[in-house]
């Protein structure tokens, strides 16, 4: 009979999506300084800084499995339980897609030409703060659950993701930029390079991307 | 055939208190916590505070308004003309002692295995079950056991969609707004004031004439509303101490709201265990009243026999005693599991759930509090309050309920013939 009072409390999904989140976007920044290791061909500090993000991204995959595991159909939710968890694998995508760049650059020793780094650490930057926001969006998830996802504080909520969605736009417009650049340049580069260097400047762009998503999923928790 | 009553008398007496004591140190030892454990969970209060709390208003709500649901036990359930008692007394004073016992032991392996199971649905199916197989069907008064089952479906229901409501009257007044921290200050004092007004209201309109005394309505308003002013001039000055203090609300914005609440709480933990004891302690005493009246008497029964003060005591005495033993431990494991209940949502589900037992105590009804204070939980989760609730539970209570009313009759049966063997 004690029991019946605390078994009906569940562990609230809230706490560990914003440990996730944390998470992922500690990805982001670690690739900040591999990419700089990178530019300084630094290869070991650039490895160490891999091994990093790959081990952060497993933590992120261990705190996901759980929180998915915590999240029976039983349980009842302030929020739908399907969009808590796509909420959660959007934020996953950014820490694998922080790994994947780390490891693609490292895989390949692939360097930045001299002449692109300052247009790629700006590029990377404005991604970097996308994610930044995104994190502190989702930092707002309590305060949501305390309001009963009303009022006010939806509102404020709102507003950050709107600020989000303009700083996912600036990425694109850098974007836009920066392979013109690599383009009037391809000729005098190995082609292969020049290939992965699409990639990983598309790559660096999912990043904003995500973090995007990341706001828009959180808007459909707190839409109704 | 009242020699029997006479012979063995005292020996019906004292057999009657253990139980009687034992049953209410068992209400002490789990129930109580279930009350106390959503203030401690919420930090509203300490643990020794909580047990203070406890014994206080445990005992004052068994005093003040416990009288109806221990006369609906002691002489509700059973008709005590059909029953044949007037020929026979002492059928009744095994009966009691069957059921007591019966819902001890059961109460005391359920809660071992940690079943959600309710100290009223089990000495409901103790005393329905001796009164079914040992004497007759129709020494039942079946409408008065229907009203019960169908109360402990109603009630969880009621207070969950008070709960709802008062939650839903937190986040437009104080969550929602601009500046909560400010608007908690001004609202928190009129909600302390609810409290006191509701339960004292209930308690005088409904209860207190087992204490003999009498009010008219408007003589019971008046108090009520003195209560509850005074219950606010308290928390008034309670509350003066707390500052918005912007370090904390650093991580989490509505630290200092909270803070506000948990004063709020303070009372809310109050009337729980006030609507606790008014309801819950007739468990124990209302089966020792029944054997107390027919022994006093001689083996005559007399329904109208008050409600001895001794009795009362030793119910009372029997809770504290289970609350200071073993009760403190489940009041700390409670507290630990429901962190998720914070001030503003806990008040809410106390609330809610105080007022409909007490209520049902003034109706005379037996309720879960236990299950009550479930219903009331689910309300605030559905004003989409609460970060996760488990329902298992639900289904798990229901489940309960099939288990327990019959096990509590069989093991009510089973002494019930044994004692007839002994004394008869």
């Amino acid at each position: 009979m004690s029991s019946s009072l605390s078994a009906l409390f569940g562990r609230s999904p809230i706490r560990p999506i914003q440990e996730h989140m944390a998470i992922a976007h500690h990805c982001v920044e670690l690739l900040g300084k591999f990419l700089e290791a990178s530019f300084l061909k630094d290869w070991d500090a650039a490895f160490a800084l891999q091994q990093e993000i790959r081990n952060q991204e497993n933590l992120a995959d261990d705190l996901k499995s759980n929180v998915r595991t915590g999240l029976p159909k039983s349980l009842f939710l302030p929020v739908p339980r399907t969009d808590l968890l796509e909420l959660l694998s959007t934020q996953d995508k950014l820490a694998n897609r922080a790994k994947d760049v780390a490891g693609l650059m490292l895989g390949r020793r692939m360097e930045i030409p001299e002449s692109l780094v300052a247009e790629v650490r700006e590029y990377y930057n404005e991604s970097f703060l996308a994610s930044k926001q995104a994190l502190k969006v989702i930092n707002e998830l309590d305060e949501l659950l305390e309001t009963g996802f009303r009022g006010k504080e939806v509102e404020l909520v709102e507003g950050l993701i709107n600020e989000l969605d303009e700083l996912e736009h600036q990425t694109d417009v850098s974007q836009v930029k920066l392979r013109a650049k690599l383009f009037a340049l391809e000729q005098s580069l190995p082609p292969v390079d020049v290939m992965f260097l699409y990639k990983i400047i598309d790559q660096i762009g999912d990043l904003a991307d995500i973090s995007e998503s990341v706001g828009a999923r959180l808007l459909l928790l707190i839409a109704r | 055939m009242s020699d029997i009553i006479s012979q063995y008398g005292t020996i019906f007496l004292i057999m009657a208190c253990v139980f009687g004591f034992f049953m209410a140190w068992g209400v002490g030892a789990n129930d109580v916590a279930n009350a106390m454990g959503t203030s401690v969970g919420a930090k509203a209060i300490t643990i020794k505070q909580a047990i203070l709390i406890a014994m206080v208003f445990e005992f004052a709500g068994a005093y003040f308004a416990g009288g109806e649901v221990t006369s609906t036990i002691r002489s509700g359930i059973i008709d005590i003309e059909k029953a044949g008692f007037a020929d026979s007394p002492e059928l009744l004073v095994y009966g009691m002692l069957s059921s007591l016992l019966a819902a001890g032991i059961w109460l005391l392996i359920a809660s071992h295995n940690g079943w959600p199971v309710s100290t009223t649905h089990s000495i409901i199916g103790a005393i329905v079950g001796f009164a079914v197989v040992g004497i007759s069907t129709d020494a039942v008064v079946w409408s008065k056991v229907w009203s019960i089952v169908a109360s402990w479906v109603v009630s969880p229901m009621c207070s969950g969609i008070i709960a709802f409501f008062i939650f839903r009257s937190v986040q437009k007044l104080v969550l929602e707004t601009d500046d909560p921290f400010t608007n908690a200050k001004k609202y928190v004092p009129l909600y302390i004031f609810m409290v006191g007004f509701i339960i004292a209201m209930v308690t005088l309109v409904k209860g207190l004439r087992y204490v003999g005394l009498n009010f008219s309505f408007s003589q019971s308003l008046g108090i009520a509303v003195a209560v509850g002013v005074f219950a606010m001039l308290l928390g008034v000055l309670l509350l003066r101490g707390i500052k918005e203090v912007a370090a904390e609300n650093e991580d989490f914005h509505f630290s200092s709201v909270e803070k506000v609440f948990g004063v709020l709480m303070i009372f809310t933990a109050c009337s729980m265990a006030f609507a606790h004891g008014s309801n819950d302690v007739a468990n124990a005493i209302g089966p020792l009243a029944a054997v107390a009246g027919v022994v006093r008497s001689g083996g005559e029964f007399s329904e109208q026999s008050g409600l001895p003060f001794w009795i009362l005591l030793l119910g009372g005495g029997g809770i504290v005693a289970g609350l200071a033993m073993w009760g403190y431990k489940v009041i700390a494991t409670i507290g630990r599991n429901i962190t998720e209940l914070t001030p503003s949502r806990g008040f809410a589900a106390e609330l809610a759930a105080a007022t409909t037992v007490v209520v049902a105590s003034g109706t005379g009804i037996p309720v879960s509090t236990t299950h009550t204070l479930v219903g009331a939980v689910l309300g605030v989760g559905l004003a989409r309050g609460i970060g996760a609730l488990n329902l298992t539970v639900v289904s798990r209570i229901f489940l309960s309920w099939v288990v327990t009313l019959p096990v509590g009759a069989g093991i009510s049966i089973i002494f019930f013939f044994l004692f007839k063997a002994i004394f008869s």
